[in-house]
């Protein structure tokens, strides 16, 4: 029953300081608007129950993290990551090769697709490595916030509270940042690209 | 009016995701640390 007061916000915020059974209140609140609306997209159960589980994934892994930003908007920031993942499927889906059943089976368009993917992974192993270490190089004021930034998905108005200094330095120190990292890729022409 | 009965109560539940799914997701978040070092944040599954 004292369940069923306690607001989302003072739920997430127990949950970030430890306690696990806040998560199954939110859980249990929210499932059936969350899964029915990932469902009215993809019509299609299991696919449904597959990013109903990776938005969860998502949400305890950025609580835990400390990266949400409270401002009593649980259910809209969760709707959101859910919506970006229906659209993630999609656009997966769409670059996916169809499979022609006109003609004769070609065991080469199983085949082609599985090595090209290996082949393209490495290669974005290969870009995000090297952008590390170009980040690595940057004055040590501009790396801290787009490493917030990019890499811990926080707002600037996060970053500014944690740095201490205001938006729009921060904005700035991000700004200088990207035109720093160009700068290093067209000096050394590196190229970035998949 | 028989049949419409027994149809309705064999309808699949699309609105909500199974127990099964829930259940992952609460074992997940109890397994699932993170540690901070320094700046940086690493995730560990300990399960």
């Amino acid at each position: 029953m004292r369940q069923e007061i306690i607001s989302d916000a003072q739920l997430v915020s127990n949950y970030i300081k430890g306690e696990e059974s806040a998560l199954s209140t939110l859980i249990y609140r929210h499932k059936q608007k969350i899964y029915s609306f990932i469902y009215s997209k993809v019509f299609d159960r299991d696919l449904a129950e597959d990013i109903f589980q990776d938005t969860f994934i998502k949400v305890i892994k950025t609580l835990k993290r400390g990266a949400y930003n409270e401002e009593g908007k649980f259910l809209p920031w969760v709707m959101r990551i859910s919506h970006n993942l229906v659209i993630d499927h999609f656009r997966k889906n769409n670059r996916m090769p169809k499979f022609d059943n006109s003609g004769e089976f070609s065991i080469f368009s199983v085949l082609g697709d599985s090595a090209l993917n290996a082949e393209k992974q490495l290669i974005k192993d290969q870009v995000e490595s090297d952008v590390r270490r170009l980040i690595e190089e940057l004055p040590e004021d501009q790396k801290q916030v787009l490493v917030m930034r990019m890499y811990n998905d926080m707002s600037f108005k996060e970053i500014s509270e944690r740095t201490g200094v205001s938006i729009n330095t921060a904005l700035g120190r991000m700004r200088y940042a990207l035109i720093n990292l160009r700068k290093v890729v067209d000096k050394h022409n590196i190229v970035l690209t998949n | 009016m028989a049949k419409l009965y027994i149809k309705g109560s064999q309808e699949v539940d699309n609105q909500n995701p199974r127990e099964e799914t829930v259940k992952f997701l609460l074992d997940y978040s109890k397994a699932l640390s993170v540690i901070d070092y320094k700046k940086m944040k690493f995730e560990a599954l300990l399960n």
